[in-house]
């Protein structure tokens, strides 16, 4: 079965529609206004049938909901065909699906390559990139939900402002006092030191990681992965210096900070960067720990 | 209503830069964008940024480079404050912490890319783009900026007088998407516009979903002459499945281009018999296209792109990212096998008309970044030039709304000076179709206060919006679909005058049906049916313009190719094409290249790579 807009709604609409016109021209254009919805309504309905009639489709289950319109303020799923097709990822399937069964399905996506980290979702149970997981790897049908620990906006659409907050309470810029003399003058950087840092500068703040982690979902104080990888990147970058490597390592220790990390690694399997979370946080403990010993 | 002294609209690398040095030069600046600013379509940029760093290289080198690339329709003064800048702009983002790849002293490294006579590209693996977006909202985030995000801004409010040129702008008018909220903007000192792209108007690009040209449209119809909109970049090497971009980089460290016969095609079919495949992109994209069409192409339809004898090490050092996307995207390993590629729409060299400090002709109006023609590229972008352009002119809007003293430029806008009309005929009708329309300016009385202006926008936005969450009608995907298909087969990388006017038909038809748009999301949140509805108005005016300057143009400079019309002819065409909105009935008008730099003319000559 294909799902289309709430019944109810669309009767509404319609008998807005009908009162409005008073010109003929106006009552004329309303006439054919109705026609091509009725045309392409049949035409949905039409690919619907053959597509769930077809082999070569894929199923998907996709969560919905809607605060403000009747019929999805109670959470559902609705169940999808979308004919497959060689290469389909699991947000190809999903603007199939809103531009030709339902314009109201909900979710975020932007570049379509993994790097704006716009489509981290829920799909048949682990978190993951809409655009970069293929639909030929998963078992149907498709669960698709939003992420889980956060609250639900609309359909896929969860609300990031909490995630936002935290990756802002490490200080995430860069910060030192000493630059080199000449203006045109590079900071050095050897090798090993960027590429110390590298995976932790790949985070594209798609919110999977905080999404997996039972304690961030416990404590909602708790920086979580996704920031204290963010203050790893600053703390082990040679080029802010000693006394701001001390700096960042008061900020992680805090209450809510790496010592609530009971390694489950849950965040480094669903990163999808790779980046190796799980290790920055245990490294940032061990650092606090030399850290500490120093000034004992 | 919100009020601020300085609104950016858009929040990618030219926003950011802008936002950054508005606020450094003293305004009260916000950010309104449709995206949070990670989300930003800068951070998908992969080869680098060109500067010219080191002793041996210099900006005069860079300007050359930079105006022969755009083949002679680079405007000076803008090409030669470009290579000037970037080489601090650079530096700044080192001090600002961007990880860039290292040398073994510890120096930024660069490298070669198409077009360049120096290896001047400075990168961050190859995800440069990445790095320079966070690197700079980090920044953002450090000084307090006011950001609205996931606010799309739906219209300008610029006052109506019949000239454009005495037009002002007094803000914006944005529609909260969380809540559906629409709410007016006030800027007192000025709006600038950095919304980057418009690859949406074709179907197979590099481009975002969110890149729907909206800040071109909004200027277009506000009175701002769109420039030099025909000539569109097709990147010689995005994956042929899903447009996602190759690096030039993988060129740039010596990755190879064969054809079907296993021929380096570059060298022996003779597209470029010095350069071979670091060619400037137009050269290299109408080779490959060459290849497939007289049947040498694999399957019909891309070439391979081999970089297997680089060896493991040094593509994992410089290209790993490139590794990822071939595989999560097209299923190959670079590593053992060559990928496929084909060309696709990528960037577009015209814009916003702006002079080089990123002023339009409507007073209090900014534009920066790939949404803008200053213009820095001409006919045809180098690549490693577009980062680069994003922070110098981001840095020079932000600072010349926010105030501060720059001097007169050199670079005029509107018809001033030397302007001509232009003479051709489309057998097709352009511009409004009448009924539901977003004209900005009406006529009628010239409200010009500042408050009337953004409520009057304000209230215009709200009518809109009501009126297609109310009414029943299209639904928008199928027009813009049907926009893509017609602008990817017929105003391509190859263009015929009878395939253009085919398009300027589809297109008209495509407008009539908009007409008839309706949304039947009901819903005030998160309603991404109503965005893409008024992105999909964007996307038709944009691709007019771009088709009607494609049409009227009846020669072959840089990416702007014509079956009928095989060379370039400067005595005609040294000139950029405009396309006025002229509140619904576009005219088409030309203004001459400036290509006096400070010390030198830029004389056109043959290109060859």
């Amino acid at each position: 079965m294909s799902t289309q807009i709430p019944k109810q709604t669309e009767e509404s609409s319609e008998t807005e529609a009908e009162t409005q016109p008073a010109s003929k021209g106006e009552e004329r254009r309303a006439e054919k206004r109705r026609r091509a919805a009725e045309r392409r309504e049949q035409r949905q309905e039409e690919e619907a049938e053959k597509a769930a009639a077809d082999d070569s489709t894929v199923e998907l289950k996709v969560f919905r909901y809607d605060p403000q319109v009747e019929g999805k303020q109670e959470p559902r799923f609705d169940t999808f065909h979308v004919p497959f097709t060689k290469g389909m990822t699991v947000l190809d399937a999903l603007m199939y699906a809103r531009d030709t069964y339902d314009s109201s399905l909900t979710f975020r996506h932007s570049c379509r390559q993994a790097v704006c980290g716009s489509d981290a979702m829920f799909v048949n149970g682990g978190q993951k990139l809409a655009c970069k997981t293929q639909i030929s790897d998963l078992e149907e049908p498709i669960r698709v939900e939003p992420l889980p620990h956060a609250e639900v906006t609309k359909d896929l659409v969860v609300d990031m402002e909490h995630f936002y907050e935290q990756m802002e309470a490490v200080e995430p810029y860069f910060q030192t006092d000493e630059y080199p003399d000449g203006e045109l003058e590079e900071q050095r950087q050897d090798r090993e030191n960027r590429e110390k840092i590298k995976m932790s500068t790949r985070c594209i703040w798609c919110g999977a990681c905080m999404s997996s982690c039972n304690i961030a979902a416990g404590d909602n104080e708790y920086l979580g992965p996704a920031a204290i990888n963010k203050a790893y990147r600053f703390a082990m970058d040679e080029r802010e210096g000693e006394e701001m490597k001390q700096k960042r390592l008061e900020i992680i220790e805090q209450e809510h900070g790496v010592w609530r990390c009971q390694t489950q690694f849950s965040c480094t399997e669903v990163c999808p960067k790779d980046i190796p979370l799980t290790e920055h946080i245990q490294e940032l403990k061990r650092e606090a720990v030399k850290n500490n010993l120093k000034f004992w | 209503m919100h009020e601020h002294d300085v609104v950016v609209v858009g929040a990618g690398g030219a926003g950011l830069r802008a936002a950054i040095a508005a606020q450094e030069a003293g305004a009260d600046v916000a950010m309104v964008s449709k995206l949070h600013p990670v989300r930003s379509h800068t951070g998908a940029a992969e080869g680098g940024i060109n500067a010219a760093l080191r002793d041996a290289d210099s900006w005069q080198d860079h300007a050359y480079d930079t105006m022969k690339g755009s083949d002679y329709l680079g405007d000076a003064p803008a090409v030669e404050a470009l290579c000037q800048e970037s080489p601090e702009e650079v530096i700044r983002l080192e001090h600002w912490g961007m990880p860039f790849s290292r040398e073994d002293d510890g120096r930024v490294s660069q490298r070669p890319f198409g077009g360049l006579s120096f290896p001047r590209t400075t990168y961050a693996g190859a995800e440069t783009g990445h790095q320079m977006l966070h690197t700079m909202y980090e920044q953002v985030v450090k000084r307090g900026i006011t950001v609205y995000d996931e606010w799309h801004v739906m219209d300008l409010a610029v006052t109506d007088e019949d000239d454009p040129a005495e037009r002002t702008c007094h803000g914006v008018v944005a529609y909260d998407i969380q809540s559906g909220e629409i709410s007016g903007f006030r800027a007192s000192d000025g709006v600038i516009l950095a919304t980057g792209g418009m690859g949406q108007v074709f179907d197979h690009t590099t481009n975002a979903v969110a890149n729907t040209g909206d800040g071109v449209a909004m200027a277009y119809r506000a009175g701002v002459p769109m420039e030099d909109m025909e000539f569109i970049q097709f990147h010689p090497t995005t994956l042929p499945s899903t447009g996602v971009l190759i690096s030039e980089g993988v060129r740039g460290e010596g990755g190879i281009l064969y054809n079907e016969d296993g021929e380096r095609f570059m060298f022996e079919h003779g597209y470029a018999n010095n350069d071979g495949e670091l060619a400037s992109r137009d050269v290299v994209s109408r080779a490959e296209l060459t290849e497939v069409n007289e049947g040498r192409g694999i399957e019909d339809e891309y070439v391979h792109l081999d970089m297997r004898h680089l060896g493991e090490e040094r593509i994992l050092d410089r290209l790993e990212n490139i590794l990822h996307l071939a595989e999560d995207f097209e299923g190959a390993d670079g590593l053992t096998e060559p990928m496929p590629v084909k060309p696709g729409q990528h960037y577009a060299m015209g814009g916003i008309e702006t002079n080089e400090f990123g002023e339009t002709v409507i007073d209090g109006l900014y534009a920066a970044g790939e949404c803008a023609c200053a213009s820095v590229h001409g006919a045809n972008r180098l690549g490693g030039n577009a980062l680069p352009e994003l922070i110098v002119f981001g840095k020079r809007a932000g600072r010349h709304a926010a105030g501060e003293e720059m001097g007169e430029a050199e670079i005029e806008t509107g018809r001033s000076g030397n302007w001509q009309p232009a003479d051709y005929e489309f057998g097709v009708e352009v511009g409004e179709t009448g009924g539901s329309g977003a004209a900005a300016a009406d006529g009628g009385a010239v409200v010009s206060d500042a408050e009337s202006v953004v409520g009057g926008a304000v209230d215009r936005a709200q009518e809109r919006v009501d009126e297609l969450l109310s009414r029943k009608g299209r639904n928008h995907a199928e027009i813009r679909s049907a926009v893509q298909e017609t602008m990817t087969a017929n105003v391509n990388v190859f263009r015929e005058e009878g395939r253009l006017e085919e398009t300027l038909e589809d297109l008209r038809e495509a407008r009539e049906a908009y007409k008839d748009v309706a949304v039947s999301d009901p819903s005030r949140t998160f309603n991404t049916d109503l965005i893409h509805t008024i992105e999909t108005r964007n996307i038709l005016d944009l691709a007019e313009a771009l088709t009607m300057g494609a049409l009227a143009r009846e020669e072959f400079r840089g990416a702007h190719w014509r079956k009928e019309h095989q060379e370039r002819k400067d005595e005609d065409w040294l000139k950029h094409t405009l396309i006025s909105w002229n509140d619904g009935e576009p005219e088409l008008w030309y203004k001459p290249v400036v290509l006096e730099g400070e010390n030198k003319t830029y004389e056109p000559k043959s290109r060859s790579y």
